[in-house]
Parts: C-alpha cells; sequence; structure tokens
C-alpha cells in the first residue's frame, strides 16, 4: 500500500476529516466577524465571549431548567443574539463616526468583563454538556471512526454558512444591507430604516457565534476562555479571507482547519503557528486577503 | 491640629514602629495561575490554603506578622520571572510559594537563588527543580514527574500494558514527564512507540488521538495537564478510543479535573496524587473547612501542599527567631516535617520534600456517594520509594 510522506492514506483521510470539523467551527465564527465587520465597519473582538456565552446559556438551560440541546440551538442563538442588540443600541452605534479602533478597544473591553465575569462565577476548569443521545455513537467509515456528533456539526455547519451567504448575497434583504453599507444616507432616504437594520445585523452576527458555542458545548470543555483561546485564530481567519468578504471566511474557515489539521500529522508543535505563517505571507503577497477587494 | 498633638501622635507612631520591628515581619507571595487552565487546581484556593496555615500556627501569638500578596503569571515564564524580580527587590517578599506551570517554575527557582530569598514550590511537576536545576533556595513540595511516572507507569506496565504512546504537552512539564515515563516502561521491559507533542494550551485533541490509535499502542500517556488532559479524555471517549480497548494513562489528574470530565467520561482511570481529601479524619476535616471557603470546592493536592510548606516555613521562622534565609534552609531541611495533610515527612538535601504518594482509581458514578467523592485507593507507595533517589538527580550544589 503507497504511503504519503510515511503517512497511510487512510490515516489521512482522518486527519482530512478532522481538519474539516474544525474547520466549520472556524467558518460559523468568522462569518458572523465577516458578516458584522462588512456590514457596520466594526471588529467586533468581543466575538469570542459570545462564543463562551453560547456555549454557557446551553449549559444554563439544560442544568437550571432542563432544556434540551435541540432547543438550546433555537433559544441560545435569540438571547445571546439579543443582548448583543443591547449592547449595539447602547454603546457601539455611539462610535460609528469614530475610527475603528475604538469600535475594537470597546468590544475587547467588553470581552475581558465578560470572560472575567464567567470565570468568577464557575471557575476555569470546565463544565460538563453531554452530547444528546440522538447523535451519540459513531459510524465506522472504514479509515476512522466518527462520531456521530462530529458529523452533524459539519452538517450543521455548512448548512448555515450556506444560508448566510445566500441570504446576504441573492436576496432583495440582503441588497438591502449591501446598499445600505455603500451609501446609508441613500437607503435612508427610500424610506428604508437603516439603524434598525444595523442593529438586526449586529444581533445576527453575535446569534451565529452563539450557535457555535452551541455546537461546541458538547465536545470542547465548556469554559469562560474557550472563546479566548479561539478567537485570535479566527481573526487570522478573516483577514486571510479578505476583511469583510463572506464567502472568502466561510471557504478560508473550511480551508484553514483543513491545514492545520495537516499540520498537526506532520509536525504538530508548528500547528498553533500555521495559521499565523500563512497570514503573514498572504498579507505579504494580497494584501486585501484572498476574496477580498481592495477599496 | 496644633503643635502638641503633632508631637503627640509622632511618639506614639514611633512607639508602634518600635513594637512592630521587635517582631519578625514575614512577607510571602503567592504566584500561580488565577485565570486560565491552571487556576482551578492552583489560584486563589493557595491563597486560602496559605492564610490557613498562619492561622492554625497562630502566627500572631507568636510574634510573627505575615502578610500574604498573590499575582497571576498566567503560565508564562517572562510574566512570572517579572514579577518574582519585582517582590524580591521593591516589595519585600520572603518567600514564594505555589508557581504551577514548569517553565515558570524554572524562572522563579534561577530568580529566588540570585536573590537568596526562599521558594517552595508546591504547582510546578518537573522533577529537575531538584535535579539538573536544584537550588539551595528552593524546596519542591507536592510530587513531581519523577514520582508521577514511578506511580501510574509501573501500575500500568504491572497490568501487562508494555506498548505505549504519549500525547504530550508540548513544553518543559510534558517533556519531563513523558521522559520520565518513558524510562519507567522501558525499564520495566515496556516499549515506547511514539509521541505527539500539542501546542500548550490546546482544544482540539482528535487529531492526536487518531495518531495514538494508529501506533496499535496499549496505553496513551497523557503527559499534559490540567484543561489539556480534561479535553483529551473527554475527546478518546467520542471518539471510541477508550471502547476500543486502549488504555489511557493519565500521568498529572487533579481532582479538580475529574469534577470537571464527571464520573461518566473519567472512571476507571488510574492515577497517582499526594493527598486526597477523604484519607483520614485530619484531611476531611482540613478540606472541610477549606470548601468553606472556597465556594464548596474540596482542595487539590497542590493547595494541600501551599497550606503544608508554609506551614512548616512558619515553624523555622519560629525556631531560628529571624528570616536569615540559609538559617531558615537549614532549619527546615533538618527539622522532620509534620502536618495534617502529608503526615510524617523530611525535606531532604536536594530541596525535595519526601512523603508517601497514593496510587487511586475513578470511581464509577454508581460508587461514588456525591460531589468529589472520586477516588477508591489503591496502593500507597511508601515515601522511601516515592521519589526519585538523591544519587540519581545529578544535583549540582551537594557536589560543591
Amino acid at each position: 500500500m503507497f504511503e504519503l510522506l510515511g503517512i497511510p492514506p487512510q490515516a489521512l483521510f482522518g486527519q482530512l476529516l478532522l481538519g474539516l470539523i474544525n474547520g466549520s467551527f472556524y467558518a460559523l465564527l468568522s462569518l458572523g466577524l465577516a458578516v458584522i465587520f462588512g456590514l457596520l465597519n466594526i471588529i467586533n473582538f468581543s466575538h469570542g465571549a459570545q462564543y463562551m456565552m453560547g456555549a454557557f446559556v446551553a449549559w444554563m438551560l439544560l442544568t437550571y431548567t432542563g432544556i434540551n440541546y435541540w432547543w438550546a440551538l433555537l433559544i441560545v442563538p435569540l438571547v445571546v443574539g439579543a443582548t448583543g442588540v443591547v449592547i449595539e443600541r447602547l454603546m457601539i452605534s455611539r462610535l460609528y463616526h469614530l475610527d475603528h479602533l475604538y469600535g475594537l478597544l470597546l468590544t475587547f473591553g467588553l470581552a475581558l468583563i465578560i470572560q472575567g465575569l464567567f470565570r468568577n462565577q464557575y471557575g476555569v476548569s470546565g463544565l460538563p454538556y453531554s452530547i444528546p443521545a440522538e447523535l451519540s455513537g459513531g459510524t465506522n467509515l472504514g479509515f476512522m471512526f466518527l462520531p456521530n456528533y462530529r458529523g452533524w456539526v459539519i452538517v450543521a455547519s455548512v448548512v448555515v454558512c450556506f444560508a448566510t451567504w445566500f441570504a446576504i448575497e441573492k436576496t432583495r434583504l440582503g441588497a438591502y444591507l449591501r446598499a445600505a453599507t455603500e451609501n446609508p444616507t441613500l437607503v435612508g432616504a427610500f424610506g428604508i430604516n437603516v439603524p434598525r437594520m444595523i442593529t438586526l445585523t449586529y444581533g445576527f452576527g453575535v446569534a451565529l457565534a452563539a450557535l457555535a458555542g452551541v455546537l461546541a458545548a458538547p465536545i470542547y470543555s465548556v469554559n469562560p476562555n474557550m472563546g479566548a483561546d479561539l478567537i485570535i485564530v479566527v481573526f487570522a481567519v478573516v483577514v486571510i479571507g479578505g476583511m469583510g468578504s463572506i464567502l472568502g471566511a466561510i471557504l478560508t474557515g473550511f480551508g484553514l482547519g483543513i491545514v492545520e489539521g495537516l499540520t498537526r500529522v506532520f509536525y504538530p508543535e508548528g500547528s498553533a503557528v500555521v495559521i499565523f505563517v500563512i497570514m503573514a505571507i498572504v498579507l505579504l503577497v494580497k494584501p486585501a486577503g484572498l476574496f477580498g477587494r481592495t477599496q | 491640629m496644633n503643635f502638641k498633638t503633632l508631637i503627640l501622635a509622632s511618639a506614639t507612631s514611633l512607639l508602634l514602629a518600635g513594637t512592630a520591628m521587635a517582631q519578625t515581619a514575614i512577607k510571602i507571595g503567592v504566584l500561580n495561575d488565577r485565570s486560565g487552565v491552571y487556576a482551578d487546581l492552583s489560584g486563589e484556593g493557595s491563597v486560602i490554603a496559605a492564610r490557613m496555615a498562619v492561622e492554625d500556627f497562630d502566627a500572631a501569638g507568636k510574634g510573627i506578622t505575615v502578610e500574604i500578596i498573590s499575582a497571576d503569571h498566567q503560565n508564562k515564564p517572562d510574566i512570572a520571572s517579572n514579577i518574582a524580580r519585582q517582590w524580591y527587590d521593591q516589595d519585600g517578599v520572603d518567600l514564594i510559594v505555589d508557581v504551577p506551570t514548569s517553565s515558570a517554575a524554572f524562572a522563579v527557582n534561577e530568580i529566588t537563588r540570585e536573590k537568596n530569598k526562599i521558594f517552595m514550590n508546591s504547582g510546578a511537576g518537573s522533577a529537575d527543580l531538584t535535579g539538573a536545576q536544584c537550588s539551595p533556595n528552593t524546596v519542591h513540595w507536592t510530587y513531581d514527574t519523577w514520582a508521577l511516572a514511578h506511580g501510574t507507569g509501573s501500575a500500568m506496565v504491572a497490568e501487562g500494558n508494555s506498548k505505549w504512546f504519549f500525547i504530550t504537552a508540548d513544553y518543559a512539564f510534558g517533556q519531563a514527564l513523558e521522559k520520565d515515563t518513558t524510562a519507567v516502561v522501558e525499564a520495566a521491559g515496556g516499549e515506547v512507540l511514539g509521541a505527539v507533542r500539542h501546542p500548550f494550551p490546546g482544544t482540539d485533541f482528535s487529531s492526536y488521538l487518531l495518531q495514538a490509535q494508529a501506533s496499535g499502542a496499549q496505553v496513551i500517556g497523557l503527559a499534559n495537564a490540567g484543561g489539556d488532559t480534561v479535553n483529551t479524555i473527554k475527546q478518546a471517549s467520542e471518539f471510541g478510543i477508550t471502547q476500543a480497548g486502549q488504555a489511557l494513562a493519565g500521568l498529572l489528574i487533579f481532582i479538580t479535573d475529574i469534577h470537571a470530565l464527571g464520573l461518566e467520561t473519567a472512571q476507571g482511570l488510574v492515577l497517582t496524587e499526594s493527598f486526597y481529601w477523604d484519607l483520614n479524619d485530619e484531611t476531611r476535616a482540613w478540606s472541610e473547612r477549606f470548601a468553606a471557603e472556597n465556594d464548596g470546592k474540596k482542595p487539590t493536592m497542590v493547595h494541600a501542599g501551599v497550606y503544608a510548606s508554609v506551614l512548616h516555613y512558619l515553624k523555622a521562622v519560629e525556631a531560628t527567631g529571624g528570616k536569615e534565609t540559609e538559617a531558615l534552609m537549614a532549619s527546615m531541611k533538618s527539622t522532620p516535617t509534620s502536618d495534617p495533610l502529608f503526615g510524617e515527612g523530611m525535606i531532604r538535601e536536594d530541596g525535595r520534600k519526601v512523603h508517601d504518594m497514593y496510587l487511586f482509581q475513578v470511581k464509577s458514578p454508581a460508587e461514588s456517594t456525591g460531589a468529589w467523592d472520586y477516588y477508591n485507593l489503591l496502593a500507597t507507595i511508601p515515601a522511601a520509594e516515592a521519589f526519585r533517589p538523591l544519587e540519581d538527580g545529578g544535583c549540582a550544589f551537594l557536589a560543591e
């Protein structure tokens, strides 16, 4: 049987699939970031904290009220998205006329506060959240044992990413949104409530992060630092894909998950930095990112 | 305020300062992880433990005033060394305790030696602290990688699990643990088939687990700690690794990790620790007091080590009547240790604190009576065998 760089092809398929699973999370998170940046011009640094909140709210629903995973998938994005709406109305909306940097500082500060509050309340060791009974167990694919839940994560992520891309690029509502970013005054003159649209967009971006949090809860430990560990990588994904590019964020998310997965096989010590090396190269060669347009 | 009151006030404060100087004033710095992966096993709990030691010793009644300060080293050696320098140079700290994360502990170890202060480590694992990197100013209290490797490693090989694969955290501690366990496995006639080193801290371990599975090893040795170990064990169960017959050897697992995993996932794991709250009446009584101050969470062995080491230090301060480093270290090493948590023990010349270690197995959910009732005691490893023999450590200052 042939081997590729010392790795049997079966093991390689397994690793590619694992990369795709991690890529699902990168794609979902970077998609939310890209939507927010593309339409609001805000670099949402609290995205990681909002992802963490998603996982925690799912845990709270199960622990305190007995609401199961499937309902959590629906309720959590609404609840966390609503907190996003409040934050946008009360704070972020005051910063639109200022430099990007202020939005970044505000959301970064918020992230630190949210993480600190959760850490104070729940510690850092993490809380257990079980895989729903319907998705426990796994399937033997021949080259690897795929837990059913991980398969579900890929499917759910692809569906949500596609639906978001479709809504923004192909529907009338999406057209309004894109027009409003180009020229808010003109769109407002047509009788469309631009500030409300922007508020809901931020809420939607946050809801995407929360959804990723619910998906992550059963496989990673639910702990206050789970978002902080991930968010820097996700920012690199957005930069590589091109700031604000929806399609770029999705494709780069999945692609980099695979690249990282392969690095874990060939040179595991480098798996934490490989994405940043790629980011540096992309910035040198194509500063606007792989799918971005220079303005 | 008129002139007369001013004179009176100054005289009073001088008098007060005078009485204070007749006492010994000690400042203890608890340096550990207060926000990251090791915050639950060390963190604020270690500060509580240090404070309990000061109260139980009745330091105030013996003319010793103790101030305890704390800081977060974020598991980074550079931050740890900056704080240690500032504490010794500007804040008048006499003793630094805890310091989990071996790379950070090495940094504090060096600075403590340079400033001729005292460092009593509880949280870090690398056996090099009393080996190649040993220092006359350092005591290593709670456990080390040699003891863990011998406890868990020997037990697993004795059961016939001779083929090993390691998943290792890629920094000083993980590498030391892998090295020490490899030596144990090979000495017992076992074989190490491979190892994968993951960046610290990590989130997704499935890729490494698949590599471990493909290696055909009987045992997957987890040379990592805290949240990394929790995630590895959780994902091993998810990917059907344990169900398929490979055993997991958690080389450093704390009770807080078991608490986070839940018994459903963690049951059956074999692990080595130097302390468990439910060992005897004394540990139970102390742990109950501790839990009352720590949101109901029971102590880890690291918390216990901080308590016991501060207690032993204060005894030396009382015995020598001062805080001169050489005298304190000599007193601590010549006096046998005795405390409710580790029982009788001693500090060796190389700074290694020697006591019994315990081999535990995690209970199944059916065996457990509730939260924190997690371990069955499999074996007690006597102090004489639990730690690396003095002559094998290669500690340089002993030869001088």
